[in-house]
């Protein structure tokens, strides 16, 4: 099975940023530098000759090895050529989880990055609004689809339920919502900070 | 304001003026002409997560300039059950149960999606009788969701009659898929490799009578809303996405295909061999709710073109693969034969090793491009089990469709959607 062609073309046009590039059962896979990745991205999705103008997925994969880093896996497709191309950026995990957002891109990046966020802890630079998507906003447990977090989650049963029974029901409402309502500044002190500190928006 | 379309149909229509608009029925939904201009405060209202208009456990927290959307922000996660999480706890036939609980309104679809990607992960190459017996089960799933969403879609906006007849045509492809599965929802029908059942005795004819039957009842419901003057003032122009923007915020299925942009799973990259059935892909112009109701109309219709050629070419043969590996062997020599026991000890108790690599596989599911992404680092349990969930895409352009409109344009928009809250919240 021969590569997807715009290997070849991301090869000439940024070199060293490509970092490899396989066809595994038929797809063509790439992974390229994280601090290069929007402007590839942003390339692939613009150049006349590779429009890859759908974004079909964006996603993360942590493996089991604790060795191997954790990727970030985005699903291009173009819809005037009918390919597919695999781009996967790989983040060693002892330094900063960051990749630029592709929102700009692609608007139905949005939520994809937030979920990304919110179950890998994979910060995505530049995006509007990074907060948690599927958990809620104050869940303090960490990132639930990393390989040390337990199945059942870190804390006991008995603590899980102490917590949702003690919730603040404000904390469901996020502070640009209750600002819409004005109560905002009605909140307890501590549970504003905690609101306000969920989703760091520029990471550096 | 625009002149209303109609559709081009046979029968005179006494409730149209001669350009074609509806004569008697006045419902235009201008917001601006005649409202006293009563500067007040933007109001801030809570839409579910229980409410019967959100489809599962949706919330809209809604912003409302009187009784005009300004922002809509959805919140979901109600129903996050972890399914991701599961799946790298399973191995992969006992992922298969899970995906029935995604989109609960097209399990067996779901199945035949998960199979697909397991088989081309470790390179299965399943049986011509259960490639078709699977399009047959994608599209009567496809039907039977699309029932679910031309009922529900009609009774938020207000035509229950429309519900009802939906409901009973369900009911009844319901008792096909139990009498094949044995479940109606939770069907678990795939197994890597094959199919937990063939078919029993009969079924196919009893599948072909209803499929002879059932565009009756489309036919009727298109008599009900086709050119219905309520119908029509609530879903023509309301929460338009163009082409552009539906590509750009990733929609799939009919949502995309409403607006205008032709692209089908089913026919762009061709799975399950459906390059060999002869179907068309129903686009819409405009990419409004009346489009997506057209659009998800005609697809029903060209399932059952499918299910026909289907059945018609429904050869005999084993359903599953001859492979001891991937599938288990049959009871009686379970018990009786020493190999035979060993394959089904060490396929329930170690699970089938997937070869190390990794795999996307999409296919066309009733609400768009359910893609299936596998990681295999050579163990029986996935690294990691993604599903791309078309729902999930799909609401998610709901801020971009509703701004602007009435709140009670957000509830049309909303259904029109077509969203299952097991598959976005997984």
């Amino acid at each position: 099975m021969t590569p997807n062609p715009s290997v070849a073309t991301l090869r000439a046009r940024f070199g060293a940023s490509v970092v490899r590039s396989a066809v595994v059962l038929g797809d063509t896979i790439v992974v390229v530098a994280a601090d290069r990745s929007h402007e590839i991205l942003a390339w692939l999705r613009d150049d006349p000759d590779e429009r890859y103008d759908y974004l079909v997925d964006v996603t993360a994969v942590e493996y089991r090895d604790r060795e191997l880093p954790l990727e970030v896996v985005y699903q291009l497709r173009s819809l005037p050529r009918n390919a597919c191309l695999r781009v996967k950026i790989a983040l060693a995990k002892d330094a900063d989880l960051v990749v630029d957002s592709v929102v700009d891109l692609w608007p139905g990046a949005n939520w994809l990055e937030r979920e990304v966020w919110d179950m890998f802890g994979v910060r995505f630079r530049g995006h509007p609004d990074l907060r948690r998507l599927l958990m809620w906003e104050t869940y303090d447990e960490g990132h639930p689809l990393r390989k040390d977090f337990p199945l059942r989650g870190r804390f006991s049963r008995s603590e899980q339920v102490r917590r949702a029974l003690g919730a603040d029901l404000r904390a469901h409402y996020s502070l640009e919502e209750l600002s819409i309502a004005e109560a905002a500044a009605a909140l307890p002190a501590d549970l504003r900070a905690r609101l306000a500190a969920a989703p760091p928006t520029d990471p550096r | 304001m625009a002149a209303k379309r109609t559709l081009e149909l046979a029968l005179a229509t006494p409730g149209l003026d001669a350009e074609g608009r509806p004569a008697r029925i006045p419902l235009v939904a201008d917001a601006s002409a005649g409202e006293p201009d009563l500067r007040t405060d933007h109001m801030l209202i809570n839409i579910g997560p229980q409410h019967p208009a959100t489809h599962g456990v949706l919330r809209l927290v809604v912003e409302l300039d009187g009784e005009v959307v300004v922002r809509v922000i959805p919140h979901i996660g109600y129903l996050h059950s972890g399914f991701e999480k599961l799946g790298e706890y399973r191995h992969y036939n006992q992922i298969i149960p899970l995906t029935d609980r995604t989109d609960y309104l097209s399990a067996p679809a779901n199945n035949v999606a998960f199979a697909l990607a397991a088989e081309r992960l470790m390179g299965i190459e399943i049986t011509p009788r259960c490639t078709v017996l699977r399009v047959i089960a994608c599209e009567l799933s496809r039907i039977i969701s699309h029932l679910v969403w031309a009922g529900t879609t009609a009774i938020d906006i207000g035509a229950f009659t429309v519900f009802l007849w939906m409901f009973q045509e369900r009911e009844r492809a319901y008792n096909l898929i139990e009498a094949w599965t044995g479940a109606r929802l939770t069907t678990s029908l795939t197994r890597v490799g094959g199919l937990m059942a063939d078919v029993p005795d009969g079924w196919a004819e009893r599948l072909r009578e209803w499929c002879v039957r059932f565009p009756k009842t489309l036919d009727e419901v298109d008599r009900m809303l086709l050119r219905n003057g309520i119908w029509l003032g609530r879903t023509q122009d309301v929460g338009v996405m163009s082409a552009a923007d539906a590509i750009a915020y990733s929609l799939s299925g009919p949502m995309l295909r409403a607006s205008g942009v032709a692209f089908d799973v089913r026919k762009d990259q061709p799975y399950l061999g459906y390059e060999t059935y002869d179907f068309e892909v129903p686009v819409g112009e405009r990419g409004d709710v009346y489009d997506r109701y057209l659009v998800r109309m005609e697809e029903m219709r060209q399932s059952v073109r499918i299910l026909l050629q289907a059945l018609d070419r429904l050869p005999d043969g084993p359903i599953n693969v001859n492979d001891p590996r991937v599938i288990l062997p049959p009871k009686r020599s379970a018990m009786s034969d020493m190999e035979s026991m060993i394959h089904h000890f060490k396929q329930i108790m170690e699970g089938v090793p997937a070869p190390v690599g990794e795999v996307y596989f999409p296919v066309e599911n009733p609400k768009g491009e359910l893609g299936t992404y596998l990681v295999s680092d050579g163990s029986a349990k996935p690294v990691r089990w993604r599903i791309r969930p078309p729902s999930f895409l799909n609401i998610a352009a709901l801020p971009k469709m509703a701004e602007g409109h009435l709140l009670s344009d957000l509830i049309a928009i909303n259904a029109s959607v077509d969203i299952v809250m097991g598959e976005i919240d997984r």
